[in-house]
């Protein structure tokens, strides 16, 4: 991806090279914490921050790193970024840090921070790699706040804790759907998403690992 | 005795790592084509969780707790912010430590683990026990149980994805579905199933 523009850079992975629905990078933490969509934003932007900041500090120093070391050194830097985040978080919304929980200080351990440090900031200049950085946590942050956005809809009623549909509990008349707040909702809506994704972009459709032969048989038919 | 039985329990199946807390799924969702492999990388996570859990734990009370540096005369010092930047130290340099010493003393476990075995450190359930250790105050002895659990949990939850996408390859998904669509879904099913182990307790 030498050659390829900022704007390329910045928008490709949102849809067409998503890193949820296309690289299986990222998927580890995020989506725990997809149950209402401000606690998603939240951690949307921790996550955009990191790879934003990553990517521009590993690509600084790209030139000066052992190739023998690189891996250690890459997970310093975003160590110290989450450390950072996570310090900030505390201390301007902590209602919220409390809910996330472990999960600020899983995005160290998050496939894409490191998967596009490696990937893509080791071989590019800083500015591209940070544009790289935001594009790929836009990506992630769609993927998330789509899920997000029907688990809290469906599953409580609710948007950002503005009640939409009055549940029957408080005198409304939705029955809310309470499999959604339950972590195997968001496995569905992400499986409907990819195929969504791929009916719209048919390119992306894996190639099948089996294919049945012709009949050859006669009382087959 | 019975409250570790109750720990392991509840680590392995009601708070599945994998299915429940959505941890390693990067790794979860690669490697569970094949049934060896899948194993393969179970047992792999199983050692290295029963490793860097108690380990975390003792450089957690002895050093980065508040109040932990008192046997050096520094009652005040908080260390704890440095937390995350040491589990994930400690993980790299413990899965270092044990390729080579694998290598040199049992080189057929170490063959078979093969790729495996770097591969963990970026492995999300490993660094998200460390961390659930710390946020649920496990002492040493059930740190290591924890470890152990959580490790047998996951390994079971890929042998069995691996097991199913093993049969369903043979089958006929619509073609945007297939690959990772389906498989997604395989994990949504898979979790119900495991939900229904919530509540118990011994």
């Amino acid at each position: 991806m030498a050659g390829s523009t900022a704007k390329q850079v910045l928008f490709e992975p949102i849809f067409s090279n998503n890193p949820i629905a296309l690289q299986i990078l990222g998927i580890c933490s995020a989506l725990a914490v997809t149950t209402s969509m401000s606690v998603s934003i939240v951690m949307c932007i921790a996550v955009i921050a990191v790879t934003a900041f990553s990517n521009l500090a590993v690509s600084l120093v790209r030139t000066q790193i052992p190739g023998s070391i690189r891996i250690i050194v890459q997970m310093t830097i975003i160590a110290s970024l989450v450390i950072v985040v996570d310090q900030v978080l505390k201390a301007y919304a902590y209602e919220i840090s409390k809910q996330l929980s472990v999960f600020v200080g899983l995005i160290i351990t998050n496939c894409i921070v490191m998967g596009r440090a490696e990937g893509f900031a080791m071989t590019n200049p800083p500015l591209l790699s940070f544009l790289d950085g935001i594009g790929n946590g836009l990506g992630y942050s769609v993927m998330l706040l789509f899920v997000a956005f029907f688990r809290e809809l469906l599953g409580a009623g609710s948007l950002f804790g503005v009640t939409l549909l009055p549940v029957v509990n408080e005198g409304g008349w939705y029955v809310p759907n309470g499999l959604l707040l339950l972590p195997p909702s968001a496995f569905f809506i992400i499986g409907l998403a990819i195929w969504a994704l791929r009916a719209w972009k048919p390119e992306q459709v894996e190639e099948p690992d089996y294919k049945m032969s012709r009949h050859t048989a006669k009382e087959a038919f | 005795m019975e409250h570790y039985l109750s720990l392991l329990l509840k680590a392995i199946f009601v708070e599945n790592m994998a299915l429940a807390f959505f941890l390693g799924m990067c790794t979860f969702l690669a490697i569970s084509k094949k049934i060896e492999a899948a194993v393969g990388l179970g047992i792999a996570v199983v050692v290295v969780l029963t490793v860097t859990v108690p380990v975390n734990n003792l450089l957690y009370n002895g050093i980065l707790r508040e109040g932990a540096l008192s046997w050096a005369g520094l009652p005040n010092v908080d260390l704890s912010f440095l937390g995350l930047l040491t589990y994930i130290g400690v993980i790299a340099a413990i899965v270092q430590i044990m390729e080579m010493v694998l290598d040199k003393y049992i080189p057929a476990l170490y063959s078979a683990l093969g790729v495996f075995l770097p591969l963990i450190t970026v492995n999300c359930a490993i660094m998200g026990a460390s961390l659930f250790m710390v946020e649920r105050d496990y002492t040493f002895g059930e740190s290591v149980v924890y470890g152990f659990g959580a490790g047998i949990g996951w390994a079971l939850a890929i042998i069995a994805l691996a097991g199913i996408r093993e049969k369903l390859k043979y089958s006929d998904v619509p073609d945007g579905l297939r690959g990772l669509g389906i498989t997604f879904i395989t994990v949504g099913l898979m979790s119900l199933g495991f939900m229904s182990f919530s509540g118990i307790s011994l």
